[in-house]
Order: structure tokens, then sequence, then C-alpha cells
């Protein structure tokens, strides 16, 4: 089957970002841009997907700026054999804007499985999957801990509150992944210089017939509240003295 | 102005998180209405129909919705929410699942996991793993909302006496099926409820010395949570896990035990009203938020400690 996997631009995980003063959001000057964790796992799936020989193609696609194209030869690298540049030049993508513009490649390339991360690290949504599930009318899987082939088309395991859910699927269908799905793999040397010849075909929402729109506009962005250390005790006797009679919470 | 609260719950029991978020409608006002889908769900409705601040309470009994499937859940409750001005359901793994689906239905961004309402449109969301905080203003004709069970004190579980309707409306999208679960059995409170949590990480070293933390648990009657550390290492399940990717949680009292602090664990538990950080590096990040600190080996001191409560 053609496996499509969605990835997404984001600040690096290991950035600790910091808001602007003018609270018009948070500074990503010089910072540095990676793909979303979840992202990877996605990405390592529909590797392992094909190395078993269910997917045959994988595609992989991102809706973001021109500078996006070095998450997508990081999936091709990784194994992913051609990949589709939505260029939206500096606008911000609502969820919903992005499953729009999904949708269409959807249409187009008309897979039976599309692959997501479950939430992007920088608006933390847990949206996309879900919204490009329901504009197909795919059925979904997701924060998945396992995928396997059924009969019928998948059975896919998910992290829930209390423990683990699965459900079976019919094709086509949108799985988004949690973190235990897999562990991703790093792209070899080889495997890098290779991806740079792998085809990239770039996009505009335009061309897809999509509006970049939001129904919600963000007013400001501020620093949370601090959290004060507080003081180190000497021993357990202490700490409790202090939890009884000073914090009262036990 | 009426608002739907689309209920969390397991057809038995209603889960805690949804009187959090009745409280987050009751902050926006309005009529307070509840959406229980389920199968055999009554007493749910029946708990529901108690809670504080609830004028009504729908009930859709119907084997398409006994496991709560998005593909079936979101057509019915799309439907439903032509009635509505609001549509929230707790950021809880059933509400993330479903709702954006709704949201996407209705042609709308949803605004997930708000922790303050400003407003009737105007909402506060942690972004960046709550690095950040944004406020929202939708603009959407419903607005479709996931609420952060830890910013609104749940409202009274009993008290109200509302009515309870069924819904008729059946929709079984035929697309995705139940296989099976397995969920944690556990004595001890639920981690998103409990008022004290204690919690492992890498520093436990390995799955069978989290009973010195069951055990001290036990003797606070507190929930046990763990950092993703701990998690990936294999000591313990995910579904124990605190931290931007697992469960946020903010009880009166939070010790950490053998955790770093990684921002991605702090995002799960800097609410907590008191923090106790156990560890034996003293420039641990974890100390940075710790109102009281205790630098030591933690097979003595939680031992200790137990013992001490």
């Amino acid at each position: 089957m053609k496996v499509l996997v969605a990835v997404k631009r984001v600040v690096d995980y290991n950035v600790k970002v910091r808001v602007k003063a003018d609270q018009t959001g948070v500074d990503l000057a010089n910072v540095k841009m990676s793909m979303n964790p979840f992202c990877e796992i996605a990405v390592e799936e529909a590797v392992r997907l094909k190395e078993k020989g269910i997917a045959s193609e994988i595609v992989v696609v991102t809706a973001g700026p021109a500078q996006a194209q070095e998450q997508l030869r990081t999936a091709l690298a990784l194994g992913a054999d051609r990949a589709v540049l939505i260029d939206t030049g500096t606008a911000e993508l609502s969820s919903l804007t992005t499953a729009k513009l999904l949708k269409a490649v959807v249409d187009k390339e008309q897979p039976q499985l599309v692959i997501l991360g479950k939430q992007a690290i920088d608006s933390d949504n847990n949206q996309t999957g879900q919204m490009l599930a329901a504009l197909t009318g795919f059925a979904q899987g997701t924060f998945a801990s396992k995928v396997e082939q059924a009969a019928d088309g998948l059975n896919v395991t998910r992290e829930i509150d209390g423990g683990l859910q699965t459900v079976a699927l019919k094709l086509p269908a949108v799985v988004t992944t949690d973190l235990r799905l897999n562990e991703p793999r790093y792209a070899s040397l080889p495997n890098i210089m290779k991806a740079k010849k792998k085809p990239l075909e770039t996009l505009t929402p335009d061309a897809l017939g999509v509006a970049v729109k939001a129904s919600y506009e963000v007013v400001k962005v501020e620093a949370p509240a601090g959290r004060q250390a507080g003081i180190k005790v000497k021993s357990v006797a202490e700490l409790v003295e202090k939890l009884k009679n000073e914090a009262k919470v036990i | 102005m009426a608002i739907i609260v689309i209920a969390d719950h397991d057809n038995a029991n209603l889960f805690g998180a949804t009187l959090n978020t009745v409280a987050a409608a009751q902050a926006i006002g309005g009529d307070i209405h509840v959406l229980v889908a389920g199968q055999n769900a009554q007493p749910v409705a029946d708990a529901a129909a108690k809670l504080a601040g609830v004028g009504k309470v729908l009930l859709a009994d119907n084997a398409a919705y006994a496991h709560q499937l998005p593909e079936n859940v979101a057509p019915l409750v799309v439907e439903l929410a032509a009635n509505y001005s609001h549509v929230l359901a707790a950021a809880s793994t059933n509400g993330k699942n479903f709702l954006p689906r709704v949201a996407a239905l209705l042609d709308v961004d949803q605004i997930s996991e708000i922790i303050a309402v400003e407003s009737a449109d105007t909402f506060k969301r942690p972004i960046y793993a709550g690095n950040a905080i944004a406020t929202v203003r939708s603009t959407a004709p419903v607005k479709v909302i996931t609420v952060r069970a830890t910013g609104f004190d749940p409202v009274a579980a009993e008290g109200g006496s509302a009515a309870v309707e069924a819904v008729s409306l059946v929709k079984d999208a035929g697309i995705s099926s139940f296989v099976g679960e397995e969920l944690a059995k556990s004595d001890r409170p639920e981690l998103g409820a409990a008022k004290v949590v204690v919690s492992g990480g890498r520093g436990l070293q390995n799955g069978d010395n989290f009973k010195i933390l069951y055990a001290l648990a036990d003797k606070l009657g507190a929930a046990v949570g763990a950092s993703r550390a701990a998690v990936d290492a294999g000591f313990v399940p995910n579904d124990m896990q605190v931290g931007q990717t697992g469960k946020i949680v903010a009880p009166q009292l939070y010790i950490a035990v053998g955790i770093s602090g990684a921002i991605q664990h702090l995002a799960g538990m800097k609410d907590s009203k008191v923090i106790v950080a156990i560890n034996k590096d003293e420039e641990a990040p974890i100390f940075q938020v710790a109102d009281y600190g205790l630098v030591g080996d933690l097979f003595e001191l939680i031992p200790e400690l137990e013992k001490a409560i």
C-alpha cells in the first residue's frame, strides 16, 4: 500500500524558548529547527512498514516555509521515497488549514494509510491527524503504540488514559503516533547523500485550492508564572516537619 | 447562549475530568447541557444529572457509541452542535481523540487544552510545553474547546437535579471497531485526580525498585507517576507518565523521586501546590522548581520517609 507521512518543522526539542518582549509570540530568530519528534516516529513507522513489505511507496509531505525542505530531506534520508512541500511561506497555519492542505494531497496521491505525529511540540494542539481523518472520512487510530496489518485493514493499539486500547480500522486510515510506537533510526551518511537526489515537488495552497485562514487570533503570548526554588532540607525529619506544619499538605 | 459538555466516562462511571470541564463551562456562562454517548450508560447520565450547574443531560445510548469511537461520536456531536454556542470536552485521551474530528466537520478551529477563561470567546492555553501561555480569541461561530482539568476546580458532584433526555440519533460509520483493551488495575487513586502524587524517575534504576514508591504512596493515599525517562527505560507502563506527552497533574503535594527535571516533565507537574524533590544530584534542575529539596540516596531516604509519616 502507498503510505503518506506528514511532518512538521518545529523548534528543536532541546531549545528553551523565550517569549518576545512585545508578547506577539516566541522568539524563533536564530533558533535551531528540527523535525517534530512525533513526526520522526511517523517516518520511522512508515519505513518499517516498507521493510516488512506492507508499504510499497512512502511519500512525505509538509506544509510550511521553504526551509521545511530540510525536514523533508531528513525524511528522505530515513527512507521515504519522495517528498511534497506545500510552500506556505511565513504564514502561521492553523491545524484545520494544515488538515485541509493535507486532504488535498491525499486526494491527489490516494494513499491507503496516512501517518502523522500525535502533536507538534510548538503549538501542542494535537488536532491535525483527527481533522484530516474527519475531512477525508477515514478511520483514525490516534496515539498509536502498535500498528499491525489485519485481515480487513489495520489493528492499532492506542495509548489511553487508563492503559491500552486496540481498535480495528478499515483502510484507508489515519494513524497518529505516540512515543512508544518505535525508536527512530539515525540517517546514515550515504543515505543523506542519496536523499539529495530523491524527487521533491513543491505545491502552493492556491494550487491545491485551499485558503490559508483561521477562526481564531492570538491576542498575546506571555511567559508562564515562574516558580521560585524553595529551600533544601537536611533530613527526612525536617522534610516531614515542613510538610506538616509549614505547607500543611500531609 | 448554551454550552454542551461531552462527558468523559466508561459507561459505568462519570470521570472526574468532566467536573472540571463543567466548571470551565460555568466560567464561560450560559445553560450547560451534558451529552453522554455510550451504551448502557444510564448510571453515567444519572451522575451527570446531579452535577452542580448542569441544566440538562442528553443520553445517546446505542451500541454504536459503546466504546466512543470517534468515527461515530463525532457526527453525533456535530448534529447536536447546531443548538450550542460552545462544545466542550475534557482534554483526556478520549476528548483529544474525537473533538478535533468534530471541529473539522464543523469547519472551525479547535482551541486545545484551555487553562483559563477570559471571556466567552477568549481563552488561555499553554504552548511550547508550557513555556509560553497564549491568549487566544476564537472567532468561530461555534467554539470547540478541550479543557485541561488542572486549570479549573471541579464543580460539586452532588446538588443538581437535571432531567435526562434520550437522544435517538444513531451514527455508525462502520469503518472502525473496538477490539479490546488492557486497563491498569490499581487500588490507588487515579493520577489526574489524586491529592498527592509520588513520581519516580531514572534514579529508581529498575521497575522492581518502584515498590518503595508504592509503599510510600500507600501511606500517603497517593497516586504513583513516573518521568518519561523511567517509562522509556521500561521501568513502568506509559499510563504512569507525567509530562508534556503524558498526564498533566496539579496535586496538593508532588514528590519527585530520582527525577532530574527535564522541561517536558516539568510541563506536567509544575502547577502542583507543593513540590518536593529527592535526588542525589544537588544540581538537578528539579530543585529549581521544588519548594522542598532533599539531597541524598533515595534508597535510604524513601523508606525513612515512609516510616516517618
